[in-house]
């Protein structure tokens, strides 16, 4: 199945929430859908399509705005996609996806450690990578580093 | 053995000095904390592997910070992991020793600028006899910096302790 059929193939199930469809993207074109349908989405992909395997799921900043990257594929057709979500950095909330593909738990906890997004009923969203008490997400375009960490200098 | 002053041919009697008898026991046994943070501990490793062979110094890796004499802080120290370091630290009784290995335990190597969970030097938390440059450093490195600090222990004395 090549880009353009499975773009198809949503568009005309999920209409509205296709939001755009980047066919001419290097490297990889993808599908922009709307937050609140990316369930719905991943779970006609899933189903339906066959996508497996959630590969990753990573986080970008767009300056005001954040995404939530999806790139998925089959183990067994071998075919590949990439979903994309964007949502306002004001208020970064995304349904999780943990429900369809169990790799999403720790990627969203990934993406919600280091960039603030917050997947609505994941079943244990903490941060991953940094200690509990860190404050701020370090991966953002704004984020200042502290001058201090629990009494320790951060600054070379 | 050139720390015993005398020895006799009858009797197995051997006459040195308490601060040389002391310093000979302490730097050949330094027995090395087990634990490693990036890859200078697999240079570490290495260096306690056949090839280089670190046993035979007296460095033997112990799993408890309880048996250890030295610590050798192989990587990069993450804020995360420096309270963790402190408290191991804390926890080796003394005299106690520390090697810094590799340029990010030094002073925080690639990652002294843009490097927001790193700590830059180990040495702002706990004390540091010996830094070892290198990225990561070979195990020829590490093992002469485990001679420079058996020389610094050589030229210990009960008579004028440093801190």
């Amino acid at each position: 199945m090549t880009f353009q059929e499975i773009a198809d193939k949503l568009s005309a199930k999920f209409g509205q929430n296709i939001l755009a469809i980047k066919s001419d993207v290097k490297p990889d074109p993808y599908i922009l859908v709307s937050a609140d349908s990316i369930l719905e989405i991943s779970k006609y992909l899933r189903d339906e399509e066959n996508f497996d395997f959630l590969n990753s799921l990573s986080g970008v900043d767009l300056k005001g705005k954040l995404a939530a990257v999806y790139h998925i594929s089959s183990l067994t057709s071998k075919d590949k996609i990439v979903i994309r979500v964007e949502v306002e950095t004001a208020n970064p909330t995304i349904p999780s996806v943990e429900s369809i593909w169990k790799s999403a738990n720790w990627h969203e906890r990934e993406a919600f450690d280091l960039f603030g997004i917050v997947f609505s009923n994941h079943p244990d969203l903490r941060r991953i990578l940094l200690p509990y008490d860190w404050e701020g997400h370090p991966l953002r375009k704004d984020y200042q580093v502290p001058e201090f960490y629990n009494g320790m200098k951060v600054p070379y | 053995m050139g720390l015993l002053d005398k020895q006799f041919e009858n009797g197995n009697i051997v006459i040195t000095n308490v601060d040389n008898l002391l310093n000979w026991a302490r730097l050949s046994s330094l027995w090395q904390m087990q634990f490693g943070l990036a890859c200078c501990a697999i240079e570490m490793m290495a260096a306690s592997a056949s090839h280089y062979d670190m046993m035979r110094f007296g460095v033997i890796p112990r799993a408890t910070p309880r048996q250890c004499d030295l610590m050798i802080v192989s990587g990069t120290v993450t804020l995360k992991m420096a309270s963790r370091i402190k408290r191991l630290f804390d926890q080796m009784p003394e005299p106690r020793y520390v090697i810094s290995m590799g340029s990010c335990s030094n002073c925080g190597g690639p990652y002294w600028e843009h490097g927001y969970h790193v700590l830059k030097g180990v040495d702002r938390i706990i004390p540091v006899d010996v830094y070892v440059p290198g990225c990561p450093p070979r195990p020829e490195a590490l093992i002469e910096g485990v001679i420079k600090l058996q020389e610094k222990i050589r030229a210990h004395s009960l008579a004028k302790v440093k801190a």
